[in-house]
C-alpha cells in the first residue's frame, strides 16, 4: 500500500482523462478490440451495399455454381445450394449483432434497477431480490437458455427473450455489490439529509459509480451473448433458416466436412471475430477504468 | 467445529437453491404459452392423443398440485416418462450420466491441471514470452465458440492426420460394458482391461480438449491476476522485508491466497462447461446425458427436458458445495467469516 | 564514516511512471546513531516511505532507482555490497514493523507458520541451527514480549482471528524475531483506534529502551514523534527541511512547514491530512 501511494503522490497531476486515454491507447488489445467492434457494426449497418449478392439471403438456389472453394467471385466460397457465404456471413454477422443488441437493451437497465434497488433498500427487497439471482446463477445458463428456447418455438424472438430472462441477473449482481459499497458513503448521507429523493440518490449520485464498470461487463457480455445465441442456433434451437445465421451456418457447413471446409470453417470465424473484438474491447475499458473485479 | 458449522450452513444452502431450482423448472414447464401436451405432440395430433397426455401428466389438476406431484416425484427420483423412449426419464438419465460425469470430471481435472500453472507461469515471467503465450490462448479460447473448437478438431485430428478417433466412447468392435461404475477409465482398471482404458483415453482426448480448452484459459487468466494481486500485497512484501527467499515467497505464500479466486471461479466456469458438454456430446456422438438433452429439446420431450436439465442443476449444485468446502479448506476467512 | 548505526549521504531517487519521471528523494541525509530514537516527519507524498524503502533495500527496480547518493550500515556500504549481503541483512540487523495490521499479515497461514519460516531463514543467513521445536520455542517467547497473553493460542491462530492491536503486536514481534539492531517502524498504529494505538507505542518504546535498539519511526504524526523520539527529521517534497533534537524542534522551529506541522498536532486524528500545511504549499 505505501509504496503504491507514494507512486500515486506525483502523476495525479496529469488529468485522468489523459491518464484513462494513454493506458487505453497504448493498450494493444484495446485498440485492437475497438477497431474490430467498428469493423463489425459498420459493416453489419452497411450490409446490403458491401455485400456482392445480397439476394442470397434468402432461399435462393443455383445448383451450378454449389461448393465452390473461395475465390475472386466468391471471398469465402458457396455453401450446398450454391449460395455467396461471404454475403450470407455478414448478413449474419448483423444477426448477431442485432442479438446482443436487445439482450443486452432489456436485460442491462433491467439488472441494473434491480441490483440499485437491492442494494440500497436492502432487507426484504434485497432478500426478494438476490436470492433470487443466486438461485438463477444455479442453473447451468446454456441448458436454461435452451430449454426455454425449445419449449418455445426456436427463432430469433425466443433466443432474445431465453437469453434475457437470464442475462440480467448477472448485471443486477454487479450493480448490487456497487451500490452496496456507495451506500455508505458520506456523500450519499448527505445527500439524504438535504432531502434528495429516492430517485435523485439512485440514478444520479449511485448510478454513475456504476458505469464504468457496466461499460466493461456490458461489452464483455456482448461477446458472450453472440456466442450463446450462436450455439442455440447450431443447435437448431436459435434462428431458423433460411434466414442466414453464423451458428446455423456452421452446423448445415459441418455435414460438408473436410472436404468444403470454407462452409463451416469461415462462418465460424467470423463468430470468433465479432467476440473477439468486444472481448479484448472490454479487457482494455477494464484497464482504463482499473475495475478488476468484472468478468 | 468451526468448519462443520460452515459446511452445514453450506449445505443447506444448497439444498434451498435445489428447491428455487426445480421452482423455476416447474414455472418454465407450465408457464410458457400454449399447451404442454399439444406443444409435446406437434400439429398434427388429434384433440383425443392430446387430453390423453394431458391426462397423463396430470395437465388438468390445479398448478399447486401439480408442483406437489412433481417436487413428490423427485424426492423419490422419480422424473415422469419420456415421450420419446417410452421409458422412465430416470432410468434414461441412469444410462446416459456416466458418460457425461467422466467427460465433464476429465476436463475439469485437465482445466485445473494445466490451467492453474499457466497462470503462474504468466505472473512470473510477467510481460514477458510465457505470459504473451498464456495470454494469447487463453483470449482466443474463451472467444472461440466451442462448436469451432470441437469441428476444427475433428477436422484435424480424425479427418486431417487419422490419429484419434473422432467419434463415441470406445471403437464399434470393442466389446466391454462399463457396468461397475458406468466410467470407462475405472471400470477397465477395475475389470483388467488396459486395452479398453488406453482406447477410452484415445476417445476423451479430443472432446476434452474442446471443451477444456474456455474452462482452462479462464482460469490460467484468473490464477495470473491473482497471484499479480497477491504479490503486491503487504503481507508479501512484509515476507520480503523480512528476508524470506522468494522461492518460498512465492511457491509457498503467495500460491496459496491466490488459488482462491481461480477456485472460486471454477464453480461458474463449471456452469459454462456444462452447458457446452451439450454441444461437445452431440458432435462427437457421445453417449451421454447431454446428447439425449438435446435430443429431447428438438423433439420437445418435456419431461425429459425437465429431467436433463434439473440433474444438470443437481450436478452443477453439488460440483458447487464441493468448490466452496475446497475454498473455506484454503480460505480460513471463508470458512470463519463464512463467505467469499 | 561516523560513528552512526546506519547514515545517508545526499541521496536520490527517481520514479518512472506513464513515461514521466519524477525527483521523488532530492539529496536526503540522514544519521542513525546506535540506541537512539530518530524520528522521520512529513506528510503523504514527502518521500518519507520511499526514504524508508531504500533503507530497506526494498524500492522496486526499475520503477524507483537510486540515482545517486550514499548508504552505510554500520560501517558497510549497503548500494555497493552484494545481492547476497544487502538480502542477508534484512529483518536480522534491520528489522522493519509494517504499517498496517489488517494487510501485512498472510490471511491464509497461522501466525505461528508465518514466524517460524521468517525465524527459519534469518537463522540460515545469521548461519545459526534451531530445531523446528526450538524455533517455536522462540517465537512464543517473543510473543510474551510484545505482552500477548496467550502466546500459544495466537501462534495457531489466523490473522482474522485477532484484533488490531493484537495483529500490531504479532507485527512488531516478527520485527523482532531474530534480534536486529535496527528497527524502523512504519506509522505503527495509525490502522487502530487511539487507545490501542497509544498502547503499541508505549510497547514499542519499552521494547526499544530494554533492549537498547536504534528506532527510526516514519511518521506524520508529531504527537507520536514528543513522545518516542529523541531526534527528529522533517522532510517535504522529497529533501529534509529542518533537522534537531525533538525538545528544540518544537521549542523554536525554524522553518515555516515544521511550524505548520506542529500547528496542526493538537487537531489530529489518525490519518487526517494536514488542511493549514496544504494550504501553505
Amino acid at each position: 500500500m505505501a509504496h503504491l501511494s507514494e507512486l500515486a503522490a506525483e502523476p495525479q497531476r496529469l488529468s485522468n482523462a489523459y491518464q484513462n486515454w494513454y493506458r487505453f491507447s497504448r493498450n494493444p488489445s484495446a485498440v485492437i478490440g475497438t477497431a474490430i467492434v467498428i469493423i463489425c457494426i459498420l459493416t453489419a449497418i452497411f450490409a446490403p451495399l458491401i455485400t456482392p449478392y445480397p439476394e442470397h439471403v434468402g432461399a435462393v438456389v443455383n445448383f451450378r455454381e454449389r461448393h465452390l472453394p473461395p475465390s475472386a467471385d466468391y471471398w469465402f466460397g458457396t455453401d450446398n445450394v450454391g449460395r455467396d457465404i461471404f454475403t450470407r456471413v455478414v448478413f449474419g454477422m448483423r444477426i448477431s449483432l442485432l442479438l446482443a443488441l436487445v439482450v443486452l437493451a432489456t436485460a442491462v437497465p433491467v439488472g441494473t434497477v434491480l441490483g440499485l434497488l437491492a442494494g440500497y433498500y436492502g432487507g426484504w427487497v434485497e432478500i426478494v431480490i438476490m436470492r433470487f439471482t443466486d438461485i438463477a446463477l444455479a442453473i447451468p445458463g446454456l441448458v436454461m437458455v435452451m430449454a426455454v428456447a425449445a419449449v418455445l418455438s426456436p427463432d430469433l424472438l425466443t433466443s432474445m427473450i431465453a437469453i434475457a430472462a437470464l442475462w440480467w441477473t448477472w448485471h443486477a449482481r454487479l450493480i448490487y455489490s456497487i451500490t452496496r459499497q456507495t451506500r455508505v458513503q458520506d456523500y450519499i448521507e448527505a445527500a439524504e439529509t438535504l432531502g434528495a429523493s429516492k430517485f435523485h440518490i439512485l440514478f444520479r449520485e449511485i448510478l454513475p459509480n456504476c458505469v464504468s464498470a457496466l461499460a466493461v461487463k456490458t461489452s464483455l457480455d456482448a461477446g458472450f451473448v453472440i456466442l450463446i445465441g450462436s450455439t442455440l442456433s447450431f443447435l437448431g434451437l436459435g434462428i431458423q433458416p433460411p434466414t442466414p445465421d453464423l451458428g446455423t451456418m456452421v452446423a448445415s457447413g459441418a455435414a460438408f466436412l473436410p472436404s468444403y471446409w470454407w462452409e463451416s470453417v469461415l462462418p465460424g470465424c467470423a463468430i470468433l471475430f465479432v467476440s473477439l473484438g468486444f472481448n479484448l474491447l472490454g479487457d482494455g475499458l477494464r484497464d482504463m477504468f482499473d475495475v478488476e473485479d468484472v468478468r | 467445529m468451526e468448519f462443520a458449522s460452515f459446511l452445514l450452513k453450506r449445505a443447506l444452502w444448497s439444498l434451498l437453491v435445489l428447491f428455487g431450482l426445480s421452482i423455476i423448472i416447474f414455472a418454465i414447464a407450465r408457464g410458457i404459452p400454449g399447451d404442454p401436451a399439444r406443444i409435446s405432440l406437434g400439429p398434427a395430433a388429434t384433440p383425443e392423443q392430446v387430453q390423453l397426455l394431458r391426462d397423463r401428466l396430470g395437465l388438468d389438476r390445479p398448478l399447486i398440485e401439480q408442483f406437489g406431484l412433481f417436487v413428490g416425484g423427485l424426492m423419490q427420483g422419480d422424473l415422469g416418462r419420456s415421450l420419446l423412449t417410452e421409458r422412465s426419464v430416470t432410468a434414461d438419465i441412469r444410462d446416459t450420466f456416466a458418460a457425461t460425469f467422466e467427460l465433464v470430471l476429465v476436463t475439469i481435472t485437465v482445466a485445473l491441471v494445466c490451467g492453474a500453472p499457466m497462470g503462474v507461469a504468466a505472473a512470473t515471467w510477467r510481460n514477458r514470452w510465457p505470459d504473451h503465450v498464456v495470454q494469447f490462448v487463453s483470449i482466443f479460447s474463451a472467444v472461440t465458440p466451442t462448436f469451432l473448437k470441437a469441428l476444427l478438431l475433428q477436422i484435424l485430428a480424425g479427418y486431417v492426420l487419422h490419429i484419434l478417433p473422432t467419434t463415441g466412447r470406445l471403437p464399434a468392435g470393442m466389446d466391454f460394458s462399463a457396468d461397475l461404475t458406468g466410467m470407462l477409465l475405472i471400470d477397465s482398471v477395475l475389470r483388467g482391461r488396459p486395452d479398453v482404458f488406453f482406447e477410452a483415453i484415445r476417445h476423451l482426448l479430443l472432446p476434452v480438449i474442446a471443451l477444456s480448452l474456455a474452462s482452462m484459459g479462464q482460469i490460467a487468466r484468473i490464477t495470473r491476476a491473482s497471484m499479480i494481486d497477491v504479490a503486491g500485497q503487504d503481507y508479501i512484501e512484509a515476507n520480503r522485508a523480512f528476508g524470506v527467499p522468494e522461492h518460498v515467497r512465492v511457491f509457498k505464500y503467495a500460491l496459496r491466497p491466490s488459488f482462491v479466486p481461480p477456485l472460486t471461479i471454477l464453480g461458474l466456469q463449471f456452469s459454462a462447461l456444462i452447458g457446452n458438454a451439450f454441444v461437445v456430446e452431440l458432435i462427437f456422438a457421445w453417449p451421454g446425458m447431454a446428447a439425449y438433452g438435446v435430443r429431447a429439446i428438438l423433439q420437445k420431450d418435456l419431461n425429459a427436458v425437465m429431467g436433463v436439465v434439473m440433474v444438470s442443476g443437481v450436478f452443477f449444485v453439488i460440483v458447487n458445495l464441493v468448490i466452496d468446502i475446497l475454498v473455506g479448506y484454503v480460505d480460513p476467512r471463508v470458512r470463519i467469516r463464512g463467505r467469499r | 564514516m561516523s560513528s552512526a548505526l546506519l547514515s545517508v549521504r545526499d541521496l536520490h531517487v527517481d520514479f518512472t511512471t506513464y513515461n514521466q519521471t519524477h525527483k521523488v528523494l532530492k539529496g536526503i541525509n540522514l544519521d542513525i546513531p546506535p540506541h537512539s530514537q530518530i524520528a522521520l516527519v512529513g506528510e503523504s507524498g514527502s518521500g518519507k516511505t520511499v526514504t524508508m524503502k531504500a533503507i530497506m533495500g526494498l524500492l522496486r527496480q526499475p520503477l524507483a532507482r537510486i540515482t545517486a547518493g550514499e548508504m552505510y550500515y554500520d560501517g558497510r556500504d549497503l548500494l555497493t555490497m552484494p545481492d547476497k549481503e544487502r538480502v542477508a541483512l534484512r529483518g536480522t540487523a534491520m528489522s522493519m514493523i509494517f504499517q498496517d495490521p489488517m494487510t501485512s499479515l498472510n490471511p491464509v497461514f497461522t501466525i505461528g507458520d508465518q514466524m517460524r519460516t521468517i525465524l527459519k531463514y534469518a537463522d540460515r543467513r545469521l548461519g545459526r541451527t534451531r530445531s523446528a521445536r526450538e524455533r517455536k520455542v522462540r517465537v512464543l517467547e517473543v510473543l510474551g514480549q510484545v505482552r500477548m497473553r496467550d502466546p500459544e493460542r495466537v501462534f495457531q491462530s489466523y490473522p482474522i482471528m485477532l484484533s488490531g492491536g493484537m495483529r500490531q503486536r504479532v507485527l512488531i514481534a516478527m520485527a523482532l524475531l531474530s534480534e536486529p539492531k535496527l528497527l524502523i517502524a512504519d506509522e505503527p498504529g495509525t490502522a487502530l483506534d487511539v487507545t490501542t494505538q497509544a498502547q503499541i507505542l508505549k510497547l514499542m518504546k519499552d521494547l526499544v529502551e530494554e533492549r537498547g535498539l536504534a528506532l527510526l519511526m516514519i511518521t506524520h504524526n508529531l504527537g507520536v514523534v514528543r513522545e518516542t523520539c529523541s531526534y527528529v527529521y522533517v522532510m517535504n517534497k522529497g529533501v529534509v527541511v529542518e533537522h534537531g533534537s525533538t525538545a528544540d524542534l518544537f521549542a523554536a522551529p525554524q522553518e515555516d512547514y515544521t511550524k505548520a506541522l506542529i500547528a496542526a498536532v493538537p487537531r489530529l486524528t489518525g490519518e487526517t491530512r494536514f488542511g493549514t500545511v496544504e494550504a501553505m504549499r
